[in-house]
């Protein structure tokens, strides 16, 4: 997670600066909530590893992905449903979730993020001690 | 070290900027009249099609698709995709949004007539499906010599 971090760096920067003019995808979510956290689902089709970004901000997760697929040389459109080539969606968080310690994975365009709670807030077993 | 990945990510980037610049332009716009056999916008999955003069690529953008679960089929030049994707439920969770398509699909595209039925080929990659059919040989533009 971290390595995938640093390397988007420097590709942030240059998002960042061409953002107002491109359209973005808003991929469809399915979110969950169980005991121990939040897990979101989201459809990133043509989405690669090294093009996904995550991003915590305080209390905003940010996912973004190029879209990139193999074209050949030369071709031209006789159909398109995606015109756009950047997914974004964002959400705000709310403070029993311990966002640092968030976990990702994209698997066939699929992203999976899941968020846990704080400890604190998590239900505790207690243990029964057999002396 | 640093500046030779500072340099590296650069030129990486300037990669995707120019595949995405080329992308913007073929599929950003086009007053193409709607097939017949075109659905809503916003149906699962999206497709989106080229073509080149050697061959026509098909690409759905459908992910988490098991490659068994997808059905290719082609009579001359009409392709149609069967498909299914089965999301599987959290049990004992409690669901804010449910916007993920779940269920079976089913697209029928009409493809130029040259297209040869014979030559096809499907790959699944990262959530799109992309399906190649050649061209007739005979179809294609061929350069005339002046003597």
């Amino acid at each position: 997670m971290n390595e995938n971090q640093n390397m988007t760096d420097g590709q942030a920067q240059a998002v960042k600066g061409s953002k107002q003019q491109e359209p973005a995808i808003r991929p469809a979510a399915d979110i969950f909530e169980d005991e121990s956290g939040i897990t979101v689902q989201a459809d990133m089709p043509g989405v690669s590893k090294e093009r996904l970004e995550i991003k915590i901000d305080s209390d905003t997760l940010t996912i973004e992905g190029k879209l990139e697929i193999a074209m050949a040389e030369g071709m031209e459109a006789l159909h398109a449903d995606v015109r756009a080539t950047r997914y974004h969606r964002s959400f705000s968080l709310s403070s029993e979730l311990d966002a640092e310690k968030t976990e990702a994975s994209l698997n066939d365009g699929v992203l999976t993020l899941r968020i846990p709670k704080r400890a604190q807030y998590q239900p505790r077993k207690i243990e029964v001690r057999v002396d | 070290m640093i500046r030779h990945l500072g340099s590296f990510d650069s030129s990486l980037f300037d990669e995707f900027r120019r595949l995405q610049q080329e992308m913007d332009h073929m599929f950003g716009s086009g007053p193409w009249p709607n097939s017949i056999r075109s659905v809503d916008r916003g149906t699962y999955p999206p497709i989106n099609i080229g073509s080149t003069p050697e061959q026509v690529d098909v690409y759905l953008f459908a992910a988490g698709v098991v490659a068994q679960d997808l059905d290719i089929s082609i009579q001359n030049n009409l392709l149609t995709i069967d498909g299914e994707r089965m999301l599987i439920s959290e049990e004992g969770a409690d669901y804010y949004r449910k916007e993920r398509y779940d269920g079976h699909f089913h697209r029928v595209i009409t493809l130029p007539d040259d297209v040869d039925s014979e030559q096809v080929e499907a790959s699944y990659r990262e959530g799109v499906l992309r399906i190649s059919i050649k061209r007739r040989a005979a179809a294609r533009p061929r350069q005339i010599e002046i003597k």
